[in-house]
């Protein structure tokens, strides 16, 4: 195992991070900051309370996911895009190291970027909003295994981009209607039965329910749903990318 | 000397059917300068992306210090350094930072004295701190070098160092080569000017169409290669080449009226002044003179004659 090169593409990436942080910090804190304003305590002071929450304090867990997945597809998408743009990737293919410490490297510096940014959203909603954690451990541990399975969805279609269009074109076209039709901003039992049965396919409301327990210790659905869900999607993205590689398919010929 | 890359009935078919590379044969020294001569889309950069990692190839194996390309692909690359021809740089980071990682992704430490050595070495010191983009293109190939330098490969391989740069950069790449083998590193390095083969290279490869054509020692080749030719247009035509003038085999056409002259370049004597002064005692005025080198074209046509 080269842990030298898993440490070197991860700092890379984080150096990254750091160097375009107006980018890649400001601006998820800011429009959720936003969200908090009009959602929270503008329009959230006429809703009534679901299940014991404030509305503001509901909302919390959803877009604090609706950052932390689209950041991790985004970061994890052109953090192997671009090399691959620039052309710099030939230095990945001829240096000695596996797949394993590609994805690794790549993912892992995705999914502490937008772990961290889902930290500072929370952070920041403390700003605007009352709210307790009331399992923090598995808050964090909710956190980072969305944060990692949504890094590695977003790896392969930075695998499979072939143009900056494709690769802006899922978190854009697929995630954002997702996250919104995940329960972000209600309740499952809000939805009449017919729509309530079509969200059950939604994955996303799998995490931002898990997400609000972790934080309410009320939620839609069974936590433990909600955990295998998560696990589900995150061993189908680990197959995709084994496949992936191991059959060179858009990496080598 | 013994062999360090030693390649066996290497084949690439791409997916489209198209056969870059034909069972080649190949066995590199350790500490020489080999250069891959031939045409675009010979084969060359096929060859070198399959030794380092790029691409995989159909059939054949490829060892390098022992250890096979494939299979134990973590001892073999450790050896290979590749300098790719396009400049392929992350824009927004330093120099040294674009070193660093490098080096990191060959599974090696941190090493502030190797780096500036390598940098010095490659004039790129006092630009250590600058953003890749901010370099002209001389210094983004030799940042290029350099990262291909920092982990201490055995072997380099350039894919078309020189391919559109001026004139004085070419001799820089040149020089910078020539001290990387006194060095102690094993060069490979893919061209189609004959002339930087010449200029720099103990052995020549030549490839066309996917084949491995023949290697030989520069010198051996430069002596085949080296013909070259003048055209020499009369003023007035030709009724026979005089006797005085069957010394020097020339050809005549009465066409253009044209008589060609060819001699070796990389001769002590080219014969010239003579057949000049021969001329004019045969009375023989001449309109204009032109000489040229067998192009590259031509050699290749020889060489796959000679073979056949």
């Amino acid at each position: 195992m080269n842990f030298q090169a898993v440490k070197s593409i991860y700092s890379f990436e984080m150096a990254r991070f750091f160097r375009t942080l107006s980018q890649s910090l400001i601006s998820p804190v800011l429009s959720t900051s936003l969200y908090f304003i009009v959602f929270g305590a503008a329009i959230g002071s006429r809703i009534e309370e679901i299940d014991g929450v404030s509305y503001g304090a509901f909302i919390v867990p959803g877009l604090i996911m609706l950052s932390v997945l689209t950041q991790s597809i985004s970061n994890a998408s052109f953090g192997i895009y671009f090399p691959k743009f620039l052309g710099s990737i030939y230095e990945l293919h001829t240096a000695p190291v596996s797949y394993l410490e590609i994805v690794l490297g790549y993912v892992g510096a995705a999914a502490t970027k937008s772990a961290l940014i889902g930290l500072v959203i929370l952070a920041t909603a403390e700003f605007f909003i009352d709210y307790e954690i009331l399992h923090p451990l598995a808050m964090l541990a909710f956190l980072a295994l969305t944060c990692i399975s949504f890094s590695l969805f977003g790896f392969i279609i930075g695998i499979w981009s072939k143009n900056f269009e494709q690769l802006q074109m899922v978190p854009l076209l697929v995630i954002t209607p997702l996250v919104f039709l995940g329960g972000s901003f209600y309740s499952i039992s809000m939805l009449p039965p017919f729509w309530q049965t079509v969200t059950m396919f939604n994955p996303v409301v799998y995490l931002i329910s898990g997400f609000r327990w972790a934080f309410f210790g009320t939620s839609d659905i069974n936590i433990g749903l909600s955990l295998a869900m998560i696990a589900v999607f995150m061993v189908i993205c680990l197959g995709i990318i084994g496949w992936t590689f191991k059959t060179g398919y858009k990496i080598k010929t | 000397m013994s062999s360090i890359v030693s390649i066996e009935n290497l084949s690439k078919r791409y997916d489209s059917g198209f056969e870059a590379l034909k069972s080649v044969n190949l066995e590199i020294q350790e500490g020489e300068i080999l250069a891959l001569l031939g045409p675009n889309g010979a084969g060359k950069t096929t060859l070198i992306s399959i030794i380092c990692g790029l691409v995989n190839p159909s059939s054949g194996a490829v060892r390098v210090g022992g250890f096979d390309v494939v299979k134990d692909f973590r001892e073999a690359r450790s050896l290979i350094g590749l300098v790719p021809q396009e400049i392929a740089l992350e824009p927004f980071q330093t120099v040294y930072d674009a070193l660093r990682f490098t080096r990191g992704l060959f599974g090696k430490r941190h090493d502030a004295g190797l780096l500036k050595s390598i940098l010095e070495k490659l004039s790129l010191w006092d630009k250590k701190d600058a953003k890749t983009m901010e370099l002209s293109g001389g210094m983004k190939r030799r940042v290029l070098i350099a990262k291909a330098l920092c982990h201490e490969p055995r072997v380099l391989f350039l894919d078309e160092p020189t391919a559109g740069v001026d004139v004085e950069l070419r001799k820089e790449m040149w020089e910078v080569v020539r001290q990387l083998k006194e060095d102690g590193v094993t060069i490979i390095l893919t061209t189609h000017y004959i002339d930087e083969a010449e200029a720099i290279a103990d052995r020549v490869g030549v490839i066309r169409n996917g084949e491995l054509l023949l290697v030989e020692k520069k010198e051996a080749l430069m002596q085949r290669m080296g013909q070259r030719q003048m055209r020499i247009e009369l003023i007035k035509p030709l009724d026979a080449i005089p006797e005085a003038l069957a010394r020097y085999n020339l050809d005549y056409s009465a066409e253009d009226r044209t008589l060609t002259y060819s001699y070796e370049a990389n001769g002590e004597r080219t014969g010239i002044a003579s057949l000049f002064a021969d001329l004019s005692k045969a009375g023989i005025v001449l309109r204009d003179v032109e000489t040229r080198q067998s192009s590259l074209e031509d050699i290749f046509v020889g060489l796959v004659e000679d073979k056949s």
